[in-house]
């Protein structure tokens, strides 16, 4: 299958970018350098093409209905113009995609998903959906386009762009604003752990976005950053990804995403049984943090051991830019999973030592608190 | 991109620099544009043999890890041991700074299997 194109692709080709088939998308994993542009949004800002991600709209009178039964975390803790993070799970438990739900009313809902998953949670989502008459699931995936500013320097570059007041625009929440001539919707957001927001914009506008943040975040040293560096700068927060630390076979409790599980929600949802038992019983297995301490990089897939035997497989694991320093992420027994303990990584069947290690490995700068509404 | 008239190079991407019996090896400019920023090197200790095609070491970019392939038979005598604290040094300076060992051949007549800076050139443009 020929690969899609996102709305970028002329602006990634003359900007020179190694292009690279991303789960069905040609999407630039770097333009210059990997680690330049990961310091670009560690120290200033980034732009990022994401135009991949699926969006989904669910709208209707029963929509928070529909939303609250199939996401794990709790949609009645959100207001208008709030953001969730939360996953879709299967009758089994396991995570079919983690998402962000977009409420914009009860009674409309956007979905950011996963560009891999974007087909399967669509089908997962509409079948689902049958037992909702009042309710309609819509993929809009095609119609926006979706840019990404990631970076300390993110609010003054952006807001020297739009209108609306970005200071008083919290973490997580999102408003319906222009760049131009153009309608968006534009959230603070990432996954980058650093501050930064989320456009959707038009498929047609997009080019003529970006140009324009291009062309203002000079005085910014704005960079564009691939997805080489997307992922980098995720595994430094020992944020999860789907396909590597999540997957349809893993839960939720497992992945140490407990806090955006609401077991006691009214209504319950899909995959709340099994969750529920887990809770009680213990998990089987949980996603660690290690850092290497020996020489070597472990690698995606790489054997974990501890003593002599095999624990766990790798699901990331990179050389750190901010850290200079090997780190990554492993599912292992959970009586593995303590600070501290020593595991061993399988480097090219050289046995190279690693210690578990708790919370993101480089602090995260997210804006956290909630600014004074006036 | 570079590539020096006076080296002899592998399919592999990789370069020997030949004096008297002794073989300086690195990987192409070329190699090192392909993987991007080179974070790790590793390499065999000194004293190993190693025979045509063996694999003697790595270079690990940001997102990839590729094998290194011995262009000729005969004995490890000495490695870069700057690459440990400035793996970078193979993406500055990839036919210099950046080299990663010498061998000493065992049999010189190897080297006339190995491909000239025409053969290395046409094998990169394709």
């Amino acid at each position: 299958m020929t690969p899609k194109n996102t709305p970028l692709a002329d602006t990634h080709k003359a900007l020179g970018a190694k292009m690279l088939d991303f789960h069905g998308w040609m999407m630039p994993i770097q333009y210059t350098s990997i680690l330049e542009e990961h310091k670009a949004v560690r120290e200033k800002v980034g732009i990022f093409d994401v135009s991949h991600m699926g969006e989904i709209e669910i709208k209707g009178e029963q929509a928070f209905d529909l939303v609250q039964y199939i996401t794990t975390n709790d949609v009645s803790l959100l207001e208008e113009g709030e953001i969730q993070y939360s996953a879709l799970l299967n009758e089994k438990g396991g995570v079919i995609d983690d998402l962000l739900v977009y409420m914009v009313s009860r009674k409309r809902f956007l979905l950011c998903v996963n560009a891999s998953n974007a087909a399967k949670d669509l089908s997962w989502i509409a079948d689902q959906a049958l037992r909702y008459p009042d309710v309609e699931v819509v993929n809009i995936s095609r119609r926006f386009g979706m840019i990404s500013i990631q970076g300390p320097k993110s609010e003054p570059l952006l807001q020297a762009l739009l209108p609306t007041p970005l200071a008083k625009l919290g973490y997580y929440r999102f408003c319906i604003t222009t760049v131009g001539e153009s309608n968006i919707i534009v959230s603070r957001t990432g996954y980058t752990g650093e501050d930064g927001f989320e456009i959707f914009c038009e498929w047609r506008d997009t080019p003529a976005i970006w140009e324009a943040i291009m062309v203002k975040g000079r005085q910014f040293s704005l960079k564009p950053v691939g997805l080489g560096a997307r992922d980098t700068l995720r595994l430094e927060m020992r944020y999860a990804l789907h396909g590597q630390e999540l997957a349809e076979n893993i839960t939720p409790l497992e992945a140490g995403l407990s806090w955006i599980v609401s077991l006691d929600k009214k209504g319950g949802f899909i995959g709340r049984d099994v969750l529920l038992k887990q809770k009680e019983e213990g998990v089987p297995q949980k996603l660690v943090g290690f850092e290497v301490t020996g020489r070597g990089i472990a690698r995606t897939g790489y054997d974990v051991c501890h003593g002599d035997e095999i624990v766990g497989k790798v699901t990331s694991g990179a050389m750190s830019p901010s850290l200079k320093k090997a780190i990554g992420m492993a599912y292992v027994k959970p009586e593995l999973a303590m600070e501290g303990t020593e595991l061993f990584i399988d480097i090219r069947g050289k046995k190279v030592a690693a210690l578990v290690r708790r919370g993101s490995f480089v602090e995260s700068r997210v804006k956290k608190e909630v600014p004074a509404t006036t | 991109m570079n590539f020096p008239e006076k080296l002899l190079y592998t399919k592999d991407h990789e370069w020997t620099l030949i004096e008297g019996d002794i073989a300086v090896v690195g990987i192409t400019d070329f190699a090192q544009s392909e993987l991007g920023d080179i974070v790790f090197v590793e390499t065999p200790e000194v004293g190993t043999k190693l025979n045509v095609g063996d694999s003697f070491g790595v270079v690990e970019s940001v997102k990839t890890v590729s094998d290194l392939y011995s262009p000729l038979t005969g004995e490890v005598v000495e490695v870069n041991e700057a690459l440990v604290d400035a793996p970078e040094t193979v993406n500055t300076s990839p036919y210099a700074d950046g080299w990663i060992v010498k061998i000493k051949m065992s049999d010189t007549s190897e080297t006339e299997s190995l491909m000239n800076v025409a053969d290395y050139k046409s094998l990169v443009k394709k």
